[in-house]
């Protein structure tokens, strides 16, 4: 700081030179761990684009505590606890093969229909709940946005992550489905991460999208329960890839959840992946993924102003 | 000359008027914004703005400890937030060499449903701590709570004293380069606050810059060696404290007798609108109050909706932050005092002759509703200077140790 000229600043140098020298000590012995520190610029825009992923690997330890948070708080105060993560898939399973196997006879590819309705219901649920808690998380940690500095990216990827927890949940009920129905997994078990981690990029590009919209337009908070609805007839979770006639099959791969429900199932089941609906999907869902983050970027200047 | 830890450049930020205030609707925007849904805010067409910040330069070397004063408004929590990197400035740069820590607002991230020890693990992790930087100062922040009994209750059940004294422990146990805090102190009974105070000095001689923000002047008088004092956004004067401190104790006095806030509503508040706030004798608009004299102290505010059971209040400060009283409308118990219908409406209050001492006062208004919450509150809305205008021995009285220096009546009498 550039002190008053003259003989007030000299005056006050001498007032204080026994502390100052103590600093003087301090701070040179500090200053290789300060130059080891990023110089940080502040501007009013960003130069250039930057995604900002070595920011985030620094402060991954934040966003392994707000997902620990949001797994904590997600089934507090409920009578059910964590059984929540079972009963929305089951129930939706129980309820698809009443009205769409038994009366409206949907076909699922030789699969018992219970069986093909749950395997596709897990990621569906996970896809559905992680990009709704995500889209309404920068809204929700106004305070965080509004008081502390981070990579605002961090926000809504922790919900997506804290509901891999819940699909790990739902996945143990496929076990006892195994044994009831006879069917065994061959090696394409071993693709399910592969599935799981599709299904997580594809939820924190969508989910990133919206939170970012939402700051702004809070209209998401009503249009996205409608969308997500709308997106669940898209993917073929009720009714298998198979039935849809060939000329609109390219429509269904662009929706990405498409490639990646057949793959989840796939993985469970003997039977062969459909390798170029996969591949669409994956193109889909990295070319979301980098839009959304782009969009994002754009978008995180503004958020303390607008929230 | 070592390399300034903080470089700040020109630097300005200009706000929208009513950007805080209200988020919009996609269906305002739609057909105008539609080709750039994340434009930036200049291409929305010709708005209001204010500069909340012009033209700031300065810098800051290792190991300094720098107060910034001013009033409200004057663009101290907009230089914070842009210094910790929360908003973006519109003009200028800043150049930062240093991990930053910023302390705006303590227990940020706190969780009621989480118990003392999550929480003390978030919000490290909030404030930027590592893990491991956590676990080794987590005793230290515990001892220094004086919670350990609570470690594993969820912090609902703590009592308002216990999660804030957690909340600054936490705070006071972050250790960046560059340390900004902004009025965090205002909170918390007073030895508490005094610990914290001391915590921050000792964070301050182990060499750490510190950018210290506070209304308390003492405050800033103890920590800081040099400070800057802000007004409408600018810099207009620099130096060290005490000479800082009474420039602006001096110049506030003449300014600031009278402030009306114009048209934007103030504060986050959708309940109330303060329009304006006086300090007269005589009938007249002054910031000189003669103490042999009563004065009055006005408001102006038009309640957006009934509000049931409001109270209006003013806390009265003195030069050094101590609270001299508070008073509240609620006192005088009327139907209107009550009711609070919506409309406009003027609360007076009149401080009698004889009661403060000599010196500089600030008077912090708002309103809450009794046992619930703040409706609003703005810290040091005018400010003016007491004077004795006699010169026979009642004048003595000011120099008297105490925060008031009242003419009680005496009663004297043979008693045999």
């Amino acid at each position: 700081m550039n002190v008053n000229a003259g003989k007030t600043g000299e005056k006050i140098k001498a007032e204080v030179s026994p502390s100052h020298e103590l600093v003087e000590s301090v701070s040179s012995g500090q200053n290789v761990e300060a130059s080891l520190a990023p110089e940080i610029l502040i501007e009013s825009k960003q130069s250039g684009f930057e995604l900002g992923l070595p920011e985030i690997w620094r402060y991954r330890e934040l966003l392994y505590f707000l997902t620990w948070r949001d797994v904590k708080l997600r089934y507090k105060q409920t009578a059910l606890g964590v059984a929540w993560a079972i009963i929305q898939p089951l129930f939706a399973m129980l309820l698809f093969t009443m009205v769409f196997g038994r009366i409206a006879r949907v076909p699922s590819d030789n699969i018992p229909y219970p069986f093909f309705a749950y395997a596709g219901l897990v990621p569906w649920t996970f896809f559905a709940n992680t990009i709704t808690n995500s889209s309404n998380s920068l809204v929700g940690s106004a305070s965080l946005v509004t008081k502390v500095y981070f990579p605002r990216m961090i926000i809504p990827a922790a919900p997506v992550l804290a509901g891999l927890v819940d699909l790990a949940i739902a996945l143990i009920l496929l076990v006892p489905l195994f044994f009831y129905y006879g069917i065994w997994p061959s090696w394409h078990l071993f693709l399910l991460p592969v599935f799981v981690c599709l299904a997580t990029l594809l939820s924190v590009g969508v989910g990133m999208l919206m939170a970012a919209l939402n700051v702004k337009y809070r209209d998401v908070r009503y249009a996205l329960p409608f969308l997500v609805q709308l997106w669940l007839f898209a993917s073929p979770v009720i009714y298998p890839l198979s039935i849809v006639p060939r000329k609109w099959k390219w429509l269904l791969a662009l929706n990405p959840m498409s490639g990646i429900i057949e793959g989840f199932r796939s993985s469970l089941v003997p039977r062969p992946f459909n390798w170029s609906i996969i591949a669409v999907s994956v193109v889909v869902t990295l070319f979301v993924l980098g839009a959304s983050a782009y969009l994002f970027r754009r978008a995180e200047d503004s958020f303390a102003d607008v929230i | 000359m070592m390399k300034p830890v903080i470089k700040v450049e020109q630097l300005g930020k200009r706000y929208r008027i009513g950007t805080r205030e209200t988020y919009t609707s996609l269906r305002d925007v739609i057909a105008a914004r539609f080709h750039a849904p994340f434009g930036h805010p200049d291409h929305g067409g010709a708005q209001e703005t204010i500069w909340a910040l012009r033209d700031v330069s300065f810098e800051v070397a290792a190991g300094e400890v720098i107060g910034i004063i001013g009033r409200n408004g004057a663009g101290k929590s907009t230089l914070l937030k842009i210094l910790s990197r929360i908003t973006r400035p519109t003009t200028g740069r800043v150049t930062l060499n240093g991990r930053v820590g910023s302390l705006l607002e303590v227990g940020t991230g706190f969780h009621s449903e989480l118990t003392g020890r999550e929480n003390i693990f978030l919000n490290g992790a909030i404030l930027g701590m590592s893990k491991h930087e956590i676990e080794e100062k987590f005793d230290e922040i515990v001892a220094f709570a004086e919670t350990e009994q609570f470690l594993d209750t969820p912090l609902k059940h703590y009592s308002s004293g216990m999660a804030v004294r957690l909340a600054f422990a936490v705070a006071a146990h972050l250790e960046p380069e560059i340390l900004i805090i902004d009025e965090v102190l205002a909170v918390g009974d007073l030895a508490f606050q005094k610990k914290c105070l001391g915590k921050m000095g000792e964070v301050a001689r182990a060499g750490r810059t510190i950018l210290f923000v506070s209304h308390d002047l003492s405050a800033v008088n103890a920590l800081c060696e040099r400070s800057i004092l802000l007004h409408e956004g600018a810099i207009v004067r620099r130096g060290p404290t005490p000479e800082v401190t009474a420039f602006y104790l001096d110049t506030a006095n003449k300014l600031y007798s009278s402030i009306t806030w114009s048209g934007v509503p103030h504060g986050e508040s959708d309940e109330i609108v303060f329009r304006k706030s006086t300090v007269s004798q005589r009938g007249e608009t002054t910031s000189a109050i003669d103490c042999r004299e009563q004065f009055r102290i006005s408001f102006e505010y038009e309640n957006l909706k009934p509000i049931p059971n409001s109270r209006f209040f003013m806390l009265i400060r003195n030069a050094r932050g101590e609270v001299v009283f508070t008073t509240s409308d609620y006192d005088a118990l009327t139907a209107d005092a009550i009711a609070r219908r919506p409309g406009r409406f003027l609360s007076e209050v009149f401080v009698p002759a004889e009661l403060l001492k000599t010196g500089s006062y600030y008077a912090t208004i708002g309103a809450d509703i009794k046992n619930q919450r703040i409706i609003f509150a703005e810290n040091d809305v005018v400010q003016f200077e007491v004077y004795e205008s006699g010169d026979d021995t009642l004048a003595e009285r000011h120099k008297r140790p105490g925060l008031i220096a009242p003419v009680l009546e005496w009663h004297i009498s043979q008693a045999d």
